[in-house]
């Protein structure tokens, strides 16, 4: 177990590497940083003294390793475009995100995952081919236009909810929520279900067919053969074995989602990492740039490894280290 | 009175091709407590019979005719759940290949338990009991501990045992084994064999044993159906079938075996191979390749005609026939 | 000819209404994208035929609307019928030449990877691993902020185009990798490989001509539902702003054009080019779910 551990974690170290150097190579030799924080007029000597302080004068290796030394403690400079330390920037916004995702997460699972159930165990009843064609459209939908035709729907036409923005948040320690107002819960409910509606038709088409390959095994053919019950058998059986591959996906469609909440962001000017993400990447700001890839590179190595564990905690074989 | 009767039994696949008749006019009938071998070559239909028998016919194939009587009673017309009491309960199975067909993610234990806690009326506690006597009794050593070992922990030969112990535990009275030995060693194979018949003689249970290995036929059942393009060509005693099979296709089976005691310089087989179920030809299905073939085989379809001491559909053994073989 | 029209293929095809009626939805949305500098009833980009006095007209069925624009006018009086026809022929352009290039470069690395075996393999696919933790619209981000960092303005404006598929391509070409890569380890170990490498065939040549026709089945259902994500890519791109170039406007960029104009009531500039997106993607997605069933030999 420890030693399982231990290798999933070895794993996931390249991984940083990688991300962190295509971090550095950015900061490093796209733009010039110097040029950019200076403005037009400069003398020789303020170029050089800023150099200087930068660093930028260093050998190369030097460089990154001050840069990975900066990462770890979460030092990535300032933004080019707003001048305020990049740190603070993604503290201040990472709440909103993180609320918005995790909303989103739930109701992808909440809903996906019964209704994959039960398209898979119901294949020709007609709420199941309601749904499988619900979940073909929700698959043809761009995550940006289903934002818009929510608020076409739910904030012009129909004025029941606000159409950007978080509402008023209350401050939770260094936590800013929008959970406890009623502002900020009716705010977060469009984009929660733009953000979700796309993982969710996926969660269910990835259960349907996870659920009519396990109905088609030996083992359940066997369990019929010896007479179990119909709900021994669907609940029992077929389900456990079902979830299990599910729970790797679903940890993804996480990180999916994380990475899916730039544009739901975009769509509802919802103050989070993504939206701040967006704008950098319009404006070449490579520092924040570079922090947020550094970020989100960790939180998907990190929720790899949620999976990973998960997955050996559920799944005898691997245990044992067999099969 | 039979056990089991099986009449006149026809299974068809509809198909856009037009209907394929994967099992046509099978009857056959097992006594309480015998073992019948059923033998054929890959897609004779031997394995469709005995999924026909316990009602898991894989859709869309269905069964278009004949019936089939346990203990004097009709269950190819029953519903789902009347035929799911059965299953288990009065006729078990055992399928071929023992890691897929155990749950990975259950041990051994729970999915015994849940079988007996299904059919028979006693207290988990009264069951786990149970379970931990099966066990022993297949000859898992160590069953008290062994119960809460997944199935990936046993070996090909033990898990073949623990699915034995599961069709038993129920203590139907006929076991449908589809190939219970194929995908075992050779080594293990004996054993296992020699289990499944010693279980089956203490619990007086019937056995319909399909394979295509005539030698786990020979070490265990009392007679042996003879299965071709769907049909049973020869029915009878095992020592008969194999020492004076009368069927031509049989004969050339039983032929076809290398023998222990002399050398052999080609080993015998039968020319042609099994036509496809959508082209069976006309009149007796393996005309094509029958060395005594005449001029009736292309015309009538023979039934199973008694012929010395197994019953053969051949018409070698009509009367009126021009040799006799 | 004859064998296709007979095979299992045609008439699963045919058996379903849906499937063929998304086929031609889907050809209808190609001719007219193709063709759209033909069928169009208005150029969108001349800028002298556009009446700054019809900016805003509503869809001709709507009380103040005009026949001449069927489906109303934008903010600077653009018909949107042709606007969409263009804009479709963008997306199209994009999301073919990103799944072409996607394929391409996938299945080379995956035919390698899988033949070649040892290093190559484990470097191609640790690579491939790497890249598909991330969702590939943030790779497709990055590599276009990238691009768009290293170099100038007016320059960016030129290749915006290029490097938008460059970066949806590059975004989705591990998923044909591995798939690939399965495939040819299969394939490597069967008897005709063998024979081929017994005579004395290059092992280039017996890559591409003995093992790739026989692991390109998968490819095919692959990349008929890649295409429509790299629609959906583009268009999320576009919407952004990181897309293609404004010169060019592809669907995502006119429903970002209108996406301004939804409160104040004109929804149709939004709305349609939506419709249309939709529209293709959704015919795209169900003619490769089709597509999977009916080459799938465990279904049949």
């Amino acid at each position: 177990m420890f030693a399982f551990v231990v290798s999933r974690i070895l794993q996931a170290v390249p991984v940083m590497l990688v991300v962190s150097f295509i971090s550095f190579a950015m900061f490093a030799y796209v733009g010039d940083p110097v040029s950019i924080m200076l403005g037009q007029d400069f003398t020789e000597a303020q170029r050089e003294a800023l150099v200087k302080s930068l660093g930028l004068d260093r050998p190369f290796f030097v460089q990154f390793m001050t840069f990975l030394g900066n990462a770890v403690q979460g030092e990535f400079g300032l933004s080019y475009r707003l001048s305020r330390p990049v740190a603070e920037l993604i503290g201040e916004r990472a709440p909103a995100t993180l609320e918005l995702a995790l909303c989103a997460a739930f109701i992808a699972m909440a809903v996906g995952v019964p209704m994959g159930v039960y398209t898979g165990l119901y294949r020709n009843s007609w709420l199941s081919r309601f749904f499988l064609t619900f979940s073909l459209i929700g698959v043809s939908l761009p995550t940006f236009l289903i934002g818009i035709l929510l608020i076409l729907t739910f904030a012009v036409w129909l004025g029941w909810l606000p159409s950007f923005g978080r509402g008023e948040v209350r401050q939770v320690g260094f936590w800013a929520t929008g959970l406890l107002t009623v502002s900020g819960l009716k705010a977060l409910i469009l984009p929660a279900v733009t953000l979700g509606l796309f993982q969710l038709t996926l969660i269910m088409r990835l259960v349907r067919a996870e659920m009519l390959e396990v109905m088609r095994t030996d083992y359940i053919k066997f369990a019929r053969a010896r007479g179990l019950s119909d709900r021994a058998i669907n609940f029992g059986h077929a389900l456990k074995n079902t979830l299990v591959p599910v729970i790797t996906i679903a940890g993804l469609q996480l990180g999916a989602i994380i990475a899916f909440a730039i544009v739901t962001e975009t769509v509802f000017q919802w103050p989070g990492m993504g939206l701040l993400f967006i704008q950098s990447v319009g404006a070449a700001d490579i520092p924040v740039m570079a922090a947020y890839l550094m970020l989100i590179a960790l939180v998907f190595v990190v929720i790899n490894l949620i999976v990973d564990l998960l997955y050996y905690a559920v799944d005898p074989r691997l245990r044992t280290g067999k099969h | 009175m039979s056990l089991l009767e099986v009449r006149n039994l026809r299974v068809e696949f509809p198909t856009r091709r037009g209907i394929l008749v994967a099992l046509d006019d099978v009857s056959f009938s097992i006594a309480p407590g015998e073992v019948l071998g059923v033998v054929g070559e890959s897609g004779a239909g031997k394995s469709m019979t005995g999924a026909a028998i316990i009602g898991l016919l894989e859709p869309p194939g269905r069964i278009a005719g004949g019936q089939i009587l346990l203990n004097g009673r009709r269950i190819d017309n029953l519903r789902y759940d009347e035929m799911r009491r059965i299953r288990g309960r009065e006729i078990g199975a055992i399928f071929q290949d023992p890691l897929t067909t155990l749950n990975p993610l259950y041990t051994v234990g729970r999915q015994l338990v849940e079988t007996i806690t299904t059919h028979l009326p006693l207290n988990p506690a009264q069951a786990q009991a149970r379970a931990i006597e099966w066990l022993e009794r297949v000859g898992i050593p160590v069953a008290a501990q062994r119960i809460d070992s997944y199935p990936h922990e046993f070996s090909g030969g033990m898990r073949q045992r623990v699915v034995i112990a599961l069709a038993l535990c129920a203590e139907p009275k006929l076991i449908v084994a589809d190939e219970p030995t194929t995908a075992l060693d050779v080594s293990i194979q004996a054993q296992v064999i020699a289990l499944l018949k010693g279980l089956a003689r203490d619990q007086g249970t019937a056995m319909m044993l399909v394979t295509h290995d005539m030698g786990v036929i020979a070490e265990a059942a009392d007679r042996v159906a003879v299965m071709y393009a769907g049909r049973i060509v020869e029915i009878g005693p095992v020592r008969e079938v194999v020492k004076h099979a009368r069927h031509p296709y049989s004969a050339g089976l039983m032929a076809s075996i290398p023998p222990m005691d002399r050398r052999v310089d080609k080993l015998a087989a039968i020319e042609g191979s099994m036509p496809r179920l959508s082209a069976i030809p006309q009149g007796c299905a393996y005309n094509p390749r029958c060395p005594k073939i005449f001029t009736r085989c292309v015309v009538d379809r023979p039934d199973l005609i008694p012929a010395g001491t197994t019953e053969a559909a051949c018409w070698l053994y009509a009367p009126g026939a021009p040799h006799r073989g | 000819m004859r064998a296709f029209f007979d095979s299992d293929i045609w008439w699963s095809f045919t058996r379903s209404w849906v499937t063929m009626g998304s086929a031609i939805v889907a050809f209808i949305c190609v001719a007219g994208a193709i063709a759209a500098p033909l069928l169009a009833p208005h150029n969108p980009f001349d800028l002298a035929s556009l009446e700054l006095m019809d900016a805003f007209k509503p869809p001709s069925w709507a009380a103040e609307g005009d026949r001449v624009y069927p489906l109303g006018t934008d903010d600077q009086g653009r018909d949107m019928l042709s606007a969409i026809m263009y804009g479709a022929r963008v997306s199209l352009l994009v999301g073919f030449s990103a799944t072409l290039f996607a394929t391409v470069l996938g299945v080379s690395m995956g035919l390698l990877a899988g033949y070649l075996g040892g290093a190559v393999d484990a470097a191609l696919m640790r690579i491939a691993d790497i890249q598909l933790t991330f969702p590939s619209i943030l790779v497709a981000l990055l590599i276009d902020g990238i691009v768009r960092a290293a170099v100038p303005r007016e320059v960016h404006d030129q290749i915006a185009l290029f490097v938008v598929i460059l970066a949806i391509g590059v975004s989705e070409w591990p998923k044909f990798a591995r798939t690939v890569r399965g495939s040819t380890l299969v394939e490597r170990n069967k008897e005709y490989v063998l024979a081929a490498r017994v005579i004395g065939l290059g092992r280039f040549k017996i890559m591409v001509q003995h093992v790739l026709p026989n692991v390109l089945g998968p490819v095919l259902v692959i990349g008929t539902l890649n295409l429509a994500l790299a629609i959906l890519a583009e268009a999320t791109l576009s919407f952004l702003g990181v897309g293609v170039p404004p010169t060019q406007p592809s669907l995502g960029t006119l429903i970002r054009i209108g996406n301004d104009f939804l409160f104040s009531g004109e929804w149709w500039i939004t709305i349609f080019p939506g419709v249309a997106l939709i529209i293709m993607v959704l015919s795209v997605n169900l003619l490769g779910d089709w597509l999977r069933d009916a080459l799938n030999p465990k279904l049949r």
